[in-house]
C-alpha cells in the first residue's frame, strides 16, 4: 500500500495532520470540543450530503503552504478540502460567529418552536444549535409559514413546518432504498418535503429517515407523544436479524421499551442503519439481547442523572485530588462539630417522610 | 457611432434563412477555424481577444476554456446558457431571435476549440418561439453540411440540441443549468468540483452565454488582436445592451464600451433621454441583480469622472459608489418612481426563484420581501431598515452560489442610496401611499445633458 500523504492543518491554533482528502469538518472533530463546527445538514454517510445549512461555515485565513492567500468567502467546511498548511479559523473568527449567528437566526425563522410538543426535543440538533448560538429573541414579526398535511404512512409522521430543508432524508431514501418516493417539491421558502401525490414511504430502511432527521420533522409515528427522551433510559441492544446489523438502542421505561432507534455517535451520526422490522416492530425486551447502557453525552439532557452508580457507567471523577497532587480538599470548618443539626450518625434516607426535631432529638437518648 | 459586430447583419432582411445569412458572408468563421486552425489556436485566439463573459460575471472567456479538464475518453461538453431571466436583460433573446445563425456559427466554431461532439443550448422555457426558430437555424445548417458528422470534410462531428427549460432563474446559474440539463432539480451545485473539471454527466463542461459564443465569430473573423483594439482596457469588444425604463428608445443597443453613460443614455442615436421633460433618478445599469445607483453617482463617478459603459468604469468606487457591468440590463428611473416599491419588487422576484437549498437565502430573501412590503404600504418601522441591512450582510457571501448575493446587493445599495427615501416611507406613511418621494437631491446637482 502506498504512503498516505498526511497534509498539516490549524483549526484555531490547533495542529493536526490528516490524511489528503479529509473535510475541515473531519479534521476539527478530530481535534473534537468547541472546535468542531455544527452541522445541519451534512451526514458523514451519506455521499453528496452537506453545504447546504452554511452553520459550519468557517474562514480560512491561510489556503496553503504553497499558496498563502486566505479564501475571499467564509467556507462550508463540510464539503471544503483540508490543503497542507491551511490555516482555519473557527471560533476564533468574529466573522463565523456572526455569521453563524445569522444562520441561525435564519434556521429559526419559520421554525415553530414547538418544543414542548415535539418528540425531537432533547435530541435535536437545532435546540442546541440555537442554544449555543442564537439569540433570545427573534426579530421575524410575520407569520410563520404552514404546510398542508401529508401522511407519508404509518410509521413515519412528518412536520414540515420543522423542516430545516437539510434533504439529508432524501439522501438516505436514494442512497438506502432502491426507490426514492419523496422528494423537495416547490421552491425556495415554500418548498416542502412531500411524495409527490400521496404515498406511503414503505421500504424495508426508510425508517432510517428518522435517525438522520436534525430535527423534529421526521419522527417516529409508533413513539409519537407517548413519552420525553430525557425520562428514558438508552441501552444497547442487539438481536440476529436477518435484514440487518441488528444492533440498536432501546429506550426503555421499567422494563417497558418506548422505542428503537440506530445507535448514534457523539456527533448524531448513526452507526449502523437498521430496517423497519428492528425499528418498529420489535418492542419487548424480549426480542432483544441487552449488552447494557448507551453511553450518551453528560451534556445532554438525556444524559442527566441516569445511571450515577449503576453498571457500565463513569460517574464524573473527582478532579480536586488529581490537581492537587493527592490531597482532600482542605476543610475550613467541620459543621458538624459545631452544630447539631444534622448529626452524621442519623440516616436521613432512612426517615419516613421529612425529617422532624423529633427525629433527632429521639435519637439522642 | 460604434463598430457593430454582432448586431451589424441583424436587420438584413430574411437574414434568419441560411441562404441569406450564407450570402452576407455568414459561416465564414467556421470555414477558418475548421479547415485552417488547431483547437488550440482558437483558444489562444480568444484569449488574446480579452473576451469576457457577457452573462454578468465578466469572467475572461479565454481563461475559462484553457481550465477545461481532457481526460482520456471522457466526452467534453459545451452549453450554451440561453437561460436569460435577469429582469432587465433581454439582448440574447433579440440576437436570438433575429440573427439565429451568428450563435450557431460561434457554437461550432468554440465546439471545435472545446472538443465538444454534443453541444447544448439551454433555454429558458418562456422562450417557446425561439426553440423552433434556433432548430430552424441547426436544421439548415446541418443541411448544409457545417453540422453533423464530417463537418465540411475536416472529420470533426458536432451536433446541436436545443433544451428548453422550465422557466426558472436559479437555472441560469451555471451548475443548476446542468443539474437540470441532466433532467434533475434545478439546483446549484457545491463547487469545488468545477464543471470544467466534472460538469454535465461527470463530463468536462464549459457554459457561456449566447453572447459571448456569438462573440466568437467576429473573434475568428477578425484575429484575436483586433477584436481587442475596439474598446477600452480588459472591456475589449463591443457589448449588447439592453434598455428599458423610462427612456425614450428602449431596446438593444450594441456599444464597443468607449462611450460615457451619458451619451448612451440621453443621445439619440442610443436611449433618447428620459420622456416627458423628465429627470433622471436613478439607474440599474447591468440587470436587477447589480446595486442601483442615484443619478448623480451614474454619470460621474465619486472622483468626479466621467463614466464610461465599461466593466471597470461602471465598477469604479466598488459597491459603496459603484455598480457592475452585470449581463447588460441597463433599467433607468425616473423622478416619478418609488425606489421602495422598486426595491420591493425585486425582493419578491428574488424571493420567488431562490431554489431553497441554503438556509441564507431561503430564509432571508423572504424575510426581505416580508419587510419591504411593509415598508412600502406605509406600515414599516425605522428599524425595520437597519434589520433589512442587516439581513442582507447575513446573506451575501455566505450561500452556495451568486443567486444570494444578487437578491442582498440590490436591497443593499437601495438603502445606502436612498436611505432617506426609506425613512420618508416610515414618517411619511400616508402620503407615501399617494404620493412620491421625488427626486429629492439625488440628481444634485441636477444634470442638464450635453448630447
Amino acid at each position: 500500500m502506498s504512503e498516505i500523504q498526511l497534509f498539516k492543518v490549524t483549526i484555531d491554533n490547533i495542529t493536526i495532520e490528516v490524511p489528503a482528502g479529509t473535510s475541515i469538518l473531519h479534521a476539527a472533530r478530530q481535534i473534537g470540543g468547541d472546535v468542531a463546527p455544527p452541522a445541519m445538514c451534512f451526514y458523514s454517510k451519506l455521499e453528496g450530503s452537506g453545504g447546504k445549512c452554511r452553520t459550519c461555515l468557517v474562514e480560512v485565513s491561510k489556503g496553503s503552504e504553497k499558496d498563502p492567500r486566505p479564501m475571499p468567502k467564509l467556507v462550508a467546511s463540510c464539503r471544503t478540502n483540508v490543503m497542507d498548511g491551511m490555516e482555519v479559523k473557527n471560533i476564533t473568527s468574529p466573522k463565523v460567529i456572526d455569521a453563524r449567528a445569522g444562520i441561525v437566526e435564519f434556521l429559526l425563522l419559520n421554525h415553530p418552536l414547538d418544543c414542548p410538543v415535539c418528540d425531537q426535543a432533547g435530541e435535536c440538533h437545532l435546540q442546541d444549535l440555537s442554544f449555543e448560538h442564537g439569540k433570545a429573541d427573534t426579530r421575524y414579526e410575520f407569520q410563520r409559514r404552514t404546510f398542508p398535511k401529508h401522511d407519508l404512512g404509518k410509521y413515519i409522521q412528518l412536520h414540515m413546518t420543522r423542516c430545516i430543508l437539510c434533504y439529508r432524508c432524501v439522501f438516505v431514501a436514494d442512497q438506502l432504498t432502491n426507490k426514492r418516493e419523496h422528494g423537495i417539491l416547490d421552491r425556495g421558502d415554500h418548498s416542502e418535503i412531500a411524495t409527490l401525490i400521496e404515498k406511503n414511504l414503505d421500504n424495508d430502511f426508510i425508517g432510517n429517515v428518522i435517525d438522520v432527521c436534525p430535527v423534529g420533522a421526521l419522527t417516529d409515528k409508533t413513539f409519537r407523544f407517548k413519552n420525553r427522551v430525557w425520562f428514558l433510559k438508552p441501552m444497547d441492544a442487539h438481536r440476529n436479524c436477518p435484514t440487518c446489523s441488528g444492533k440498536v438502542t432501546l429506550w426503555n421505561r421499567g422494563e417497558e421499551v418506548y422505542r428503537v432507534t440506530a445507535r448514534k455517535d457523539q456527533w448524531g451520526e448513526v452507526e449502523d442503519w437498521i430496517c423497519n422490522d428492528c425499528r418498529f416492530e420489535k418492542k419487548q425486551s424480549s426480542d432483544w439481547t441487552i449488552e447494557g447502557p448507551r453511553l450518551i453525552d453528560r451534556h445532554s439532557v438525556i444524559a442527566q442523572g441516569h445511571y450515577a452508580g449503576t453498571v457500565g457507567t463513569n460517574i464524573p471523577t473527582e478532579t480536586f485530588k488529581a490537581v492537587h497532587a493527592g490531597r482532600d480538599p482542605k476543610l475550613l470548618m467541620d459543621i458538624h462539630s459545631v452544630s447539631e443539626v444534622n448529626p452524621t450518625d442519623i440516616e436521613l434516607s432512612l426517615i419516613n417522610g421529612p425529617a422532624h426535631s423529633n427525629n433527632f432529638n429521639s435519637n439522642k437518648d | 457611432m460604434g463598430r457593430k459586430l454582432l448586431l451589424e447583419k441583424a436587420h438584413v432582411p430574411g437574414i434568419r434563412s441560411y441562404e441569406v445569412y450564407r450570402r452576407e458572408g455568414g459561416y465564414a468563421s467556421v470555414e477558418k477555424a475548421l479547415k485552417t486552425m488547431s483547437p488550440e489556436a482558437i483558444v489562444e485566439e480568444v484569449k488574446k481577444s480579452g473576451l469576457r463573459g457577457r452573462g454578468g460575471a465578466g469572467f475572461p472567456a479565454g481563461l475559462k476554456w484553457s481550465f477545461i479538464a481532457k481526460p482520456e475518453g471522457v466526452p467534453r461538453h459545451l452549453v450554451c446558457n440561453a437561460d436569460e431571466s435577469e429582469p432587465g436583460t433581454f439582448k440574447d433573446r433579440y440576437l436570438m431571435e433575429f440573427i439565429p445563425h451568428l450563435l450557431i456559427e460561434g457554437l461550432i466554431v468554440s465546439s471545435y476549440a472545446l472538443g465538444s461532439h454534443a453541444t447544448y443550448i439551454y433555454i429558458r422555457g418562456e422562450y417557446a418561439w425561439i426553440t423552433d426558430i434556433l432548430e430552424q437555424a441547426i436544421n439548415e445548417a446541418k443541411a448544409n453540411g457545417f453540422l453533423g458528422k464530417n463537418i465540411l470534410g475536416t472529420g470533426f462531428d458536432c451536433e446541436i440540441y436545443v433544451h428548453r427549460g422550465a422557466g426558472a432563474y436559479i437555472c441560469g446559474e451555471e451548475t443548476a443549468l446542468i443539474e437540470s440539463l441532466e433532467g434533475k432539480r434545478g439546483n446549484p451545485r457545491i463547487k469545488p468540483p468545477f464543471p470544467a473539471i466534472k460538469g454535465a454527466w461527470g463530463r468536462p463542461t464549459v457554459v457561456n452565454n449566447v453572447e459571448t459564443l456569438a462573440s466568437v465569430v467576429p473573434i475568428i473573423n477578425l484575429g484575436g488582436e483586433e477584436y481587442a483594439t475596439i474598446g477600452v482596457g480588459k472591456s475589449t469588444g463591443t457589448k449588447l445592451i439592453s434598455a428599458c425604463g423610462n427612456i425614450n428608445k428602449p431596446g438593444v443597443y450594441e456599444i464597443d464600451m468607449t462611450i460615457s453613460v451619458e451619451e448612451f443614455l440621453y443621445s439619440d442615436e442610443y436611449c433618447g433621454g428620459i420622456p416627458n421633460g423628465k429627470k433622471l433618478k436613478a439607474c440599474i445599469p447591468g440587470g436587477s441583480s447589480v446595486p442601483i445607483l442615484p443619478a448623480n453617482l451614474l454619470l460621474k463617478t465619486a472622483k468626479g469622472e466621467t463614466r464610461y459603459m465599461n466593466y471597470e468604469s461602471l465598477s469604479d468606487g466598488g459597491f459603496a459608489s459603484g455598480s457592475m457591468m452585470g449581463s447588460g440590463g441597463f433599467i433607468v428611473l425616473d423622478e416619478d418612481q418609488c425606489i421602495v416599491r422598486n426595491t420591493y419588487s425585486l425582493a419578491r422576484f428574488y424571493r420567488h426563484e431562490s431554489c431553497g437549498q441554503c438556509s441564507p437565502c431561503r430564509e432571508g430573501t423572504g424575510w426581505m420581501e416580508k419587510l419591504l412590503y411593509r415598508l412600502e404600504k406605509g406600515e414599516g418601522k425605522s428599524s425595520d431598515i437597519d434589520l433589512l441591512w442587516d439581513i442582507q450582510s447575513k446573506i451575501e457571501g455566505n450561500t452556495i452560489c451568486p443567486l444570494g448575493d444578487a437578491a442582498a446587493w440590490p436591497v443593499a445599495a437601495a438603502i445606502r442610496h436612498f436611505r432617506d427615501e426609506f425613512e420618508w416611507h416610515v414618517t411619511h406613511a400616508a402620503e407615501a401611499q399617494t404620493s412620491n418621494f421625488g427626486l429629492a437631491h439625488y440628481a444634485d446637482p441636477i444634470h442638464v445633458p450635453t448630447v
